[in-house]
Order: C-alpha cells, then structure tokens, then sequence
C-alpha cells in the first residue's frame, strides 16, 4: 500500500520542478497494473493521461504555475463522465458509452492541474453496498480479500488505500462515500446536498446524489473539496459556497458540544464498534469538548423512507436508458417498444430491475400517497428531528456502519444489503454534511466513525475532522 | 399492506419496460415483498400537520437569464454513441409491427 505525500507537497514539487507529472502519472499507472487483483478499477485512461501529464510538464517548463493539484493522479468513480473515454456506472447496458462532455467535477480538477488515471468500480448505477452488483467484478478489500470494500464508491475508496493514487471522487445516495470509506479505512466526505455540482454523473436519486473526495488525510480532503465545490449553472440544484477556502479550518473543540446518536448505538452494532467509539468519545472530551447523549427517534424511519424515494427517484431516472441514443441496444427486436424492452432486459442487471420496479410501484396510482407521499411526509419529520438537535449541539458522532467490513457474498438478500446503510440515510435524507474518518483499531478491519452537522457547515465539519485525526 | 401477485409483478415489469428472466421471476416477486413489508413500518408514523420534502437546499423554481448556454457537448462523440442512425439522424425501429 502506497503512501503518497501531501497532495499540496506534490503539487508544489510538480510546479517547482522536483518531480514531474509524467512520473506521478507513470507511477500510478504501475501501481493501478500491479493490483488488478482487487478489482478497484474498470478502466485506466493511459494514453490520455500521458499525454496530459506531459503537456502539464512542458507548460512548468515554460514558466507557468499549473495549479494547486498540479500533476496529481486521481481515480474517478465510474458514474462520473470522463470526455473521451468510456463511462459505465459499472453497468451491462452502458458497455462502451463514451462520455461526450466532462463532468464540472472533473472539469474544475483538471483547472486546477490533476490528472484522471482511471475509472473506479462501483454496484451499477450505485445500487449497493458492496459492488457485487457491479456487472463487471467485485472490489475486495484492501486489508481482506475475502472480504467486500463497501460500495457503491467501493473502487474508489479501495484505490485510495492501496495507493493507486492520491485521491478519488466518489459519489454519495444514500452512504455511498462514507461507507466504503469506514471498511476500508481512509476518509471519505459527503458534502452539503448541492455543494458540489451533479452535472455529468449519472443519476441515481436526485434529490440526494452528491459528489466527494476520498482521501488518505484532511487536509488532502479539504484541499479537493476546496477546488470542486460551489455553484454551477450547469445544476440549478448547486449551492453557494461557505466564505473563504474549505482548506482554512478551525480545530479548536474547545466547549464545543458534539451529540452521541441513541439510535446508533443499539444492541445490533459490533461491540468492536461501540468500544472503538467509546474511546474516541474519551479523547475528544478531554480535548475540551461537550459530549451530550442525544436522541433522533425519527431515524428509525430512515431506511425505509429512503428505499421509497431513492427506488421512486431511480426510476425515473434509469427510464432514460432506452437502447435507442447511447448504450446497449437489442438487435432482434422487430419494432420500437420491443426494442426498449429488450434494451433494458439485457442491459439492467437484477438489482437495477428490483430497484426500478419497487419504484415504479409507489409512484403508480393508487399506491402514490401511501408510499410516495408518505415517504416524502416522513423525510420532514427526519429534518424537523435533525433540525431540533441541532439546536442543542454542534456535531453529531455515531457509527457508520452496524458492523465492519463483510464477507463477499455473504448478504444474499437485498433486504440485509440494504439494512447495512441503517446509519447513513438519515444524513443523506436531511442533505447534511458528513464524514468517515477511521479510528483506532487493534488488529481488526478498519472502523469509520461518522461525524455530522448542519447543513452548508462544511468548513466546520472538516475542522472536526482534522481533530479527530489528530486525536487518534 | 397489500402483497405482491406475480400477475401483478408481470403487469409492474411491462409498467417499467422491463422483461424478467424467468430466474428473476423466480426470486423478485418475495424479494420485492419482503422490502414492501419492511416499508410498512411507516404506516405507524403520525404525519399530522406536515408538508412533504421535495428539496433540501431552499432553492424552488430556480431560474436563470435567457441566455445561450455552452454545453460543451461533443457532436462527434454523441453521434459516435448511437446504436444505429442513417446519415446524421438517430435511427429507430419501426413503430408499429
């Protein structure tokens, strides 16, 4: 497992003339070749990187600064459009789509000097906590073969720590980020709904799709967030950022007050987990802050609330894949409508099929208010709920997952997959801010701990963070 | 609440342009019921004098100048994509059988 500096120190280096982009590129590039085992990457843009890699090296030699991530590999969850090269979501039915526009994502990384080396494996379209439901292969995890790296961003997070690359984007529904990212160990942010622009990701649930570095540190994270955040006329859904760079954060938890979930600490979360988070709690008390037990009884609801809406949102949004523009196409139907279903028979693998038909349930008349609506009902009680603690606190800590990293195939049923994103919905539901940072751990799989605040309080998160990176 | 029929899984298949393997057919039908009654949970919950979320940033109706927007959308690459086209046009199989 490759452990790459500070992104600043290699952008510097690269500027300065210490290194160059081409051998950070090549390095990657060996790097992604050595550990095809683990299945974290579907494809490897080689040429196009080179080539960008050199241009970046001949403009330094010219005298120009090329920006703050300046010859810096990274690794693109294979949802995100790469201009020019095949984009996938990790899906049967969009095998060879070359992506016609970048990603605004992409696009302000690329202002800034990184580089896009590869597209990371994910569950197709993000519908999974694993990706076993990759149509291509399954991500293992980095400290356990046998064992998943979570998902959907599971090829994302499993690159970042074996050090593929210094970063990954990733992309965020319902724990997306967070979870691959507490089973395998490194961070993984998911930001304000809106903070980051969705242009040019495939959508999943628009109303809680949400794009995110993964990162080895904080400071790696900030600085990624730093360069993609803010408004984008391209996504009317984009937000302003907060004022001043993402990078100049506060760590001072002195008299801050942080709330325990009740919910999350029920008698089904792994011992390991509730002593790891145990002993965090003690050290960010004695760092001066105010731990409160809080309680969030709406959470309960979560899950359920969000597998309406996301399945409701999904499809809608999967209805775009006909087989008639872009994407896989049935060459035996005889007429149009035999054509679209067929397309979509062969091309949809079973959970996308599941996905797509529980939501066209509780969109369909007649069961419209008592799912739909319903859902939609509860998700203000959530925020009511999240809202009123966030009177009494400043942070909100509890687990992120129920249990750490699984075994491949060992959740059969799709429900049991589902149940595993028990802890991260409700953040996704309320479009709040949150991070997995890892904890202490002895000898076992890596454990997340899950920091959360209000919403477009970014800023004040990472600073959170930075302290319990700090700290442990 | 109500469960499922295979009939109406068939019908819910063909409402989503969707055909099933007859594995799928096999395994969807108790799947999708078991994630229905794991959803029923919300029947219990009061909702009284609630209004329901369809946006979580504030932002309703946005809008913008009338202007043209760059897309940046590569013509080429677009029609490069097409499953099957006649000249510069997408091309479709007949309508009507």
């Amino acid at each position: 497992m490759k452990k790459w500096p500070l992104i600043t120190t290699i952008a510097n280096d690269v500027n300065n003339s210490k290194t160059t982009a081409v051998e950070l590129v090549e390095e990657s590039l060996r790097l992604i070749d050595q550990n095809q085992e683990y299945g974290a990457i579907i494809s490897v843009l080689k040429d196009k990187a080179l080539e960008r890699a050199k241009f970046i090296d001949s403009e330094i030699k010219s005298g120009k600064n090329m920006g703050r991530l300046a010859g810096v590999p990274f690794i693109a969850k294979d949802n995100i459009l790469t201009i020019g090269s095949e984009t996938t979501a990790a899906s049967n039915i969009l095998k060879g789509f070359i992506a016609p526009y970048q990603s605004t994502a992409i696009e302000k990384l690329e202002s800034e000097g990184a580089i896009c080396v590869a597209k990371a494996n994910l569950d197709a379209f993000g519908h999974g906590g694993s990706t076993e439901n990759s149509d291509f292969m399954v991500t293992k995890n980095p400290y356990d073969k046998t064992r998943v790296a979570g998902g959907s961003s599971g090829g994302s997070a499993a690159s970042v720590v074996l050090g593929l690359a210094p970063f990954a984007l990733g992309t965020d529904t319902g724990g997306s980020i967070r979870q691959p990212a507490s089973f395998t160990g490194c961070i993984g942010l998911k930001p304000s709904y809106g903070l980051v622009s969705r242009s040019g990701v495939i959508a999943m649930a628009s109303s809680t799709d949400v794009v995110g570095p993964l990162t080895a540190n904080v400071s790696d994270c900030a600085l990624v967030l730093d360069v993609i955040a803010g408004k984008d006329p391209l996504d009317s859904t984009t937000i302003d950022r907060q004022s001043g760079s993402y990078e100049d954060i506060d760590d001072n938890i002195k008299g801050r007050k942080i709330g325990l979930i009740k919910e999350y600490l029920s008698d089904s979360l792994d011992e390991e987990i509730k002593q790891a988070i145990n002993k965090t709690t003690l050290k960010l008390k004695s760092a001066g802050a105010e731990i409160i037990e809080v309680s969030i009884p709406s959470l309960d609801y979560a899950l359920a609330v969000y597998y309406i809406l996301c399945s409701a949102e999904l499809s809608s949004n999967l209805s775009r894949y006909d087989g008639q523009r872009f994407g896989y196409s049935d060459k035996t139907a005889v007429n149009l409508s035999e054509s679209y279903f067929k397309s979509r028979a062969k091309g949809f693998g079973t959970e996308a099929k599941r996905r797509i038909m529980i939501g066209t349930y509780v969109l369909s008349s007649g069961y419209y208010d008592a799912y739909y609506r319903k859902a939609q009902l509860v998700r203000t009680k959530i925020i009511q709920d999240f809202h009123e603690v966030f009177k009494q606190v400043d942070f909100l800590i509890g687990p992120v997952t129920p249990t750490t990293a699984f075994k491949i195939g060992e959740k059969s049923d799709p429900l049991s997959m589902y149940l595993s994103d028990i802890m991260t919905v409700g953040v996704s539901l309320a479009g709040i801010p949150a991070i997995s940072i890892p904890m202490e751990r002895e000898n076992g799989l890596p454990i997340g701990l899950q920091l959360m605040t209000k919403q477009r309080k970014d800023k004040e998160l990472l600073g959170l963070a930075r302290k319990v990176e700090e700290l442990i | 609440m109500a469960k499922l029929s295979d009939k109406e899984i068939l019908e819910l298949a063909k409402l989503a342009e969707l055909e099933l393997t007859s594995e799928e057919l096999q395994k969807i039908p108790g799947e999708l019921n078991s994630i229905l009654d794991y959803v029923a949970i919300l029947d219990k919950v009061d909702v009284k004098n609630l209004e329901p979320t369809y946006q979580v940033t504030g932002l309703n109706n946005v809008q913008r100048d009338d202007l043209k927007i760059d897309y940046k959308l590569n013509k080429e690459i677009m029609m490069s994509d097409l499953p099957d086209k006649a000249e510069d046009q997408i091309k479709v199989k007949r309508m009507i059988a």
